[in-house]
């Protein structure tokens, strides 16, 4: 029998913004328990919350992004529930008139395309972080996360593969690292995927009883946990069993999922209008700025880096996924003025770099500066392109004034005519074998008599000028 | 509408109040005279009247996203009936 | 020293004139405290050593020029449901123990800027439920004019102390009536503002779309005056209005040549006491014979006022109230299996028979299959209850109300039949239903000697006008000037 696996996305995403959605304490990862907190993030009786306008900004312009209808009244409404990380018992999200509605996040898995559909985008406040002390039995409560802004994003049931699934928050991430609302990292948290799944005959129409995943930390525990779950409520299923509707937690140490204890009644939230907070209502002008503030995303560029700059489709592609990278392209073209050699320089050493080194484009120390002028000084023939990687190496581990590094280790390269005559002539009378070699066929020998030029040139030979006085001189 | 014995419990689990039988019964018989009143409303016809949550029409009232300094943590948390140093402690959460 | 007749106002010249210190002033309402509030029970706590303490600080400030408000000086009492940092704030519940707020309402802030001195924390109904003063956890309040009847609530403490003699004015909230009824029964004067004109940052929220925080004086002027202290757009709050206020203790003319009044013939049937009746009636009477037109009219909806009122409110409070859960602040039950029996716990011992009630009407009215019957009803038809105050406030500059239906009842008459306690808030819970300024005054007394209060309310933002044409009744009449025998009577 052919199964078929069926998943809704929610994904929680921490807005960027200086200070909390309620009130002015900062939003900085880490610190000290309860030290970024204040009466009103505590839920001390008699405080209120006022709206900080960026998150309501920030939201906006990722509904914009994520192709959603704008709402143009907007209430917030309170969630309510008993829980040691929501101090005032609620939480002040959104459930009437969300921020953003009916959007479409374009996908493409193996080459085939689809449309993911958003339900809607709504803001809310974060909860505070529980520190569990098993020694004594018991938990620490650290409101330092509460009233950080938060956006969800929730999906319809969209997505039959991890596949899609991973190219779909591949997206979100890139998507919103443009606009700058989220620094989207998930492993400190500011992006959380809670994954609905439900499996059902291949061809049915109708929808099976789905699970609720929480705790997925990467992409990689995402892909793992959506295969597990299929399996095991194909597996619960084949044996006759029925799938129960629960909430289950990813190990990602163990590689397995388990049910969470159900929160009694947790279902029954008493949403209601937030008494307050005024309505939000965004007018055209407040909605036009933002609309206009928009920047190009990655689609945009990668179709503009192929027209205008004429780069391959694939490496436009792997240019535009990051933010951090475009923009360093974009940056170093301008400077330079040659977007092929900026591309290929990152297609090649830059990626190479970046995978042996684990690292993240926007921590690494490279700046357009540098990779421009290394371009330069290669066209200008001042160095040759193996010193040029020497020095992009260091470049990229420190901040590098390439001009004066090669100015100071004097690595200007040898074009002289009659220096490198010299040079070739002494190679030819001292490598007798390897010239009688290449005279009677080898021609590979040739490789090594370039070497030995090149040796005798500290490396800073012209490679064009070298190989064409030593096929002068051996012809 | 008639309140049972099974709603009383149920709401007063949503709200997180323990009652014993008497209580129970108090509250069923006192909730079900108000709740029966209050379906006066009902005699009322609202049909397309929007409801109001907020009396005025003030709207769009918002801070600028500008950090200033947070509470000091020992007055935050000096009223809990159980904190060490840093952190309000309850008993251990179970997920 | 005697202040006891003196107004807030009065008593504030007179300091600003020499003729009193404000250690004086202070010393004569402590004095008052502790001679009459062993059997009036108005205070929760007395800040004795803190008000002296403060009364030095502010006659140098006077004396320097600093503090110049009229209420220089002048000792006030805050009802206990409005934090003072550092000073217990304890909404006359249980479950709030000790807890001493972090922080300073900004009314509080705003008094202090202006000199007043805070003489204590009142008493009050638990969380503000209630409407005789009688559901305190530390014990009910008497009232003055008898002190085997209630003085009203949930300001039950604000009246009684201002009636009494033990704070020359205080500041309470209201949100269904809970500063103009108890007025009403003390024989004070006490008005409930435009909602928004005063921030509710620090208020201990009850329904929060409904609270406001009010004067409860010896007079209307007095009120003006306290209003001009408190009253402003705060940033703290999103809910204060972004208004200019006028001057209102300086926009009180005494005229009210003119003045459009309406009466509506719904409040004034079955139900209503006949003492209270002509009594209030008498007060459009007055206001007509200097210049005021007075007309009847209808208002059917004011019937459905007080189920959308509970409905609203115990819902609003039942997620107000669920932050107090013996983690974070106050008491926490000793006994308890885990966390949720902590929770129930803590929430079942801390909490009074009243704030349980509400807080399961209001569970109820949000929980799912209920939430549209009820909440969204009563939503609903509040949008109709404010419709029917903009279309007589386009004929009207004030629509005349009883304060109550009756006068102060018996202790104890009020526990037995809530239902029957809602009810009797029908002619206060509109008008904070549609954001409406009214102020309670008093007009008379019945057969048994005890205060009645008419209620004028008018359309949102006409603070200065209700509180003129309620000065101008003054002018006119002594009622707001008599005291009661502070002893009390025994009956």
């Amino acid at each position: 029998m052919a199964w078929e696996t069926v998943m809704g996305l929610e994904v929680h995403v921490e807005l960027a913004t200086k200070s909390k959605i309620f009130c002015s304490c900062t939003t900085e990862f880490g610190g000290e328990p309860n030290t970024h907190c204040c009466p009103i993030c505590t839920g001390m009786p008699g405080t209120l919350p006022v709206v900080n306008k960026q998150v309501v900004n920030y939201a906006m312009k990722a509904g914009m992004a994520l192709n959603c209808e704008i709402t143009r009244y907007n209430k917030f409404d309170r969630k309510n529930y008993f829980y040691p990380d929501l101090p005032k018992a609620y939480q002040i999200s959104q459930l009437y008139l969300p921020i953003c509605r009916n959007g479409r996040v374009p996908i493409e898995v193996d080459g085939i395309k689809k449309d993911i559909r958003i339900h809607e985008i709504h803001m809310e406040e974060d909860a505070g972080k529980l520190i569990h002390d098993d020694f004594n039995d018991e938990t620490k409560c650290d409101y330092n996360r509460c009233g950080v802004p938060l956006i969800e994003i929730v999906s319809e049931p969209d997505f039959r593969s991890a596949d899609e699934v991973i190219a779909y928050l591949e997206k979100l991430k890139s998507t919103l690292e443009y606009l700058g609302v989220s620094d989207c990292k998930m492993q400190e948290g500011s992006m959380r995927a809670d994954v609905n799944l439900s499996v059902r005959q291949a061809g049915s129409e109708e929808f099976g009883t789905r699970t609720e995943m929480k705790n997925l930390n990467s992409f990689k525990a995402i892909a793992k946990a959506i295969n597990y779950e299929a399996k095991r409520q194909i597996d619960v299923i084949e044996r006759g069993g029925k799938v129960v509707q629960e909430t289950r937690r990813w190990d990602d140490n163990k590689d397995k999922s388990y049910a969470m204890r159900s929160k009694e009644n947790a279902e029954d939230y008493r949403y209601f209008p937030e008494p307050d907070i005024p309505p939000i209502e965004i007018d055209d002008d407040w909605y036009n700025a933002n609309l206009a503030s928009l920047p190009e995303f990655a689609d945009a560029k990668r179709a503009r880096y192929v027209s205008e700059f004429g780069l391959p489709e694939y490496d436009a592609g792997i240019i535009t996924t990051q933010k951090a990278l475009a923009d360093f392209f974009e940056e170093t073209t301008a400077i330079c003025g040659k977007p092929k050699e900026v591309s290929n320089w990152i297609m090649g050493e830059l990626m190479r770099l970046l995978g042996e080194n684990d690292a993240e484009t926007k921590d690494m120390k490279l700046t357009p500066k540098a990779l421009a002028t290394l371009i330069e000084l290669v066209e200008k023939k001042t160095i040759n392109r193996n010193k040029a990687k020497e020095i992009f190496a260091i470049a990229f581990k420190e901040d590098l004034d390439v001009a004066k590094y090669v100015k100071d280790n004097n690595l200007e390269q040898v074009s002289d005519e009659g220096l490198v005559k010299e040079i070739v002539d002494k190679v030819i009378e001292n490598n007798p074998q390897a010239v009688d070699d290449y005279k009677s066929g080898n021609k590979k020998a040739i490789g090594f008599l370039m070497g030995q030029c090149m040796k005798e040139l500290k490396g800073k030979g012209d490679p064009g000028v070298v190989n064409k006085l030593l096929s002068a001189a051996l012809a | 509408m008639e309140i049972t014995k099974d709603m009383v419990e149920y709401v007063a689990s949503l709200a997180r109040l323990k009652l014993d039988e008497s209580q129970t019964a108090a509250l069923q018989k006192d909730l079900g005279e108000i709740i029966n009143y209050m379906d006066v409303l009902n005699n009322l016809d609202t049909e397309g009247i929007e409801p109001m949550s907020h009396a005025f029409a003030v709207k769009n009232v918002f801070r600028e996203d500008v950090v200033k300094p947070s509470a000091d943590r020992a007055e935050l948390l000096k009223n809990a009936p159980k904190s060490d140093e840093e952190a309000i402690i309850v008993p251990k959460t179970v997920e | 020293m005697d202040i006891s007749n003196l107004t807030a106002v009065e008593l504030g010249a007179k300091i600003k004139a020499g003729e009193l210190t404000v250690k004086e002033a202070v010393e004569a309402a402590l004095e008052s405290i502790e001679q009459k509030d062993g059997e009036i029970n108005a205070y929760i706590t007395v800040l004795k050593e803190e008000a002296l303490a403060r009364a030095n600080e502010v006659q140098r400030g006077i004396d320097s020029g600093k503090y110049t408000s009229p209420l220089a000086g002048v000792p006030i009492a805050i009802k206990d449901n409005i934090s003072t940092k550092g000073i217990k704030t304890t909404c006359a519940s249980k479950i709030l123990g000790d807890f001493k707020p972090p922080y300073n309402a900004t009314v509080i802030d705003k008094l202090n800027e202006a000199g007043a001195v805070i003489v204590g924390k009142l008493n009050m109904d638990e969380f503000a439920m209630g409407s005789a003063g009688e559901t305190s956890y530390y014990e009910p309040t008497k009232n003055p004019w008898d002190t085997s009847r209630v003085p009203g609530g949930s300001s039950s403490g604000a009246a009684a102390a201002v009636a009494a003699g033990e704070a020359v004015c205080a500041l309470g909230s209201d949100t269904g009536g809970s500063i103009r009824q108890p007025a009403s029964f003390c024989g004070v004067t006490g008005f409930k503002p435009t909602y928004g004109a005063v921030s509710r940052y620090g208020l201990i929220a009850y329904a929060s779309s409904l609270d406001q925080i009010g004067p409860v004086a010896k007079d209307a002027a007095d009120c003006a005056a306290i209003l001009d202290v408190i009253c402003g757009r705060d940033e703290m709050d999103g809910t204060s209005l972004d208004y200019e206020h006028p001057k209102y203790f300086d926009s009180l003319t005494g005229e009210v040549g003119g003045l459009k009044i309406g009466i509506p013939t719904q409040c004034y049937g079955d139900g209503l006491d006949k003492d209270v009746k002509s009594a209030v009636l008498g007060v459009a009477e007055t206001l007509k014979s200097n210049g005021a037109e007075v007309e009847e009219f209808d208002m059917p909806i004011i019937d459905y006022a007080v189920p959308t009122y509970y409905i609203i409110a115990a819902a609003e409070a039942s997620s107000n109230l669920s932050r107090f859960d013996g983690v974070k602040y106050g008491f926490r039950a000793e006994e308890f299996e885990d966390l949720t029996d902590l929770y129930m716990a803590t929430r079942s011992e801390g909490f009074g028979d009243e704030v349980k009630r509400r807080i399961m009407l209001g569970a109820f009215a949000l929980s799912t299959g209920y939430y549209d019957a009820y909440y969204k009803k009563a939503l609903q038809v509040k949008a109709l209850i404010k419709r029917a105050f903009d279309e007589a406030f386009e004929k009207y500059d004030i629509v005349l109300f009883p304060a109550a239906p009756t006068t102060a009842p018996k202790l104890g008459e009020s526990l037995d039949n809530p239902l029957k306690t809602y009810l009797s808030d029908i002619y206060t819970v509109s008008v904070n239903l549609a954001g409406l300024p009214g102020i309670s005054v008093p007009c008379g007394f019945d057969g048994n000697g005890m205060p009645i209060g008419a209620q004028l309310v008018g359309a949102p933002l006409s603070d200065a006008k209700i509180l003129n044409a309620a000065h101008a009744y003054q002018q006119l009449t002594e009622y707001h000037k008599q005291t009661p025998d502070a002893t009390g009577k025994e009956v």
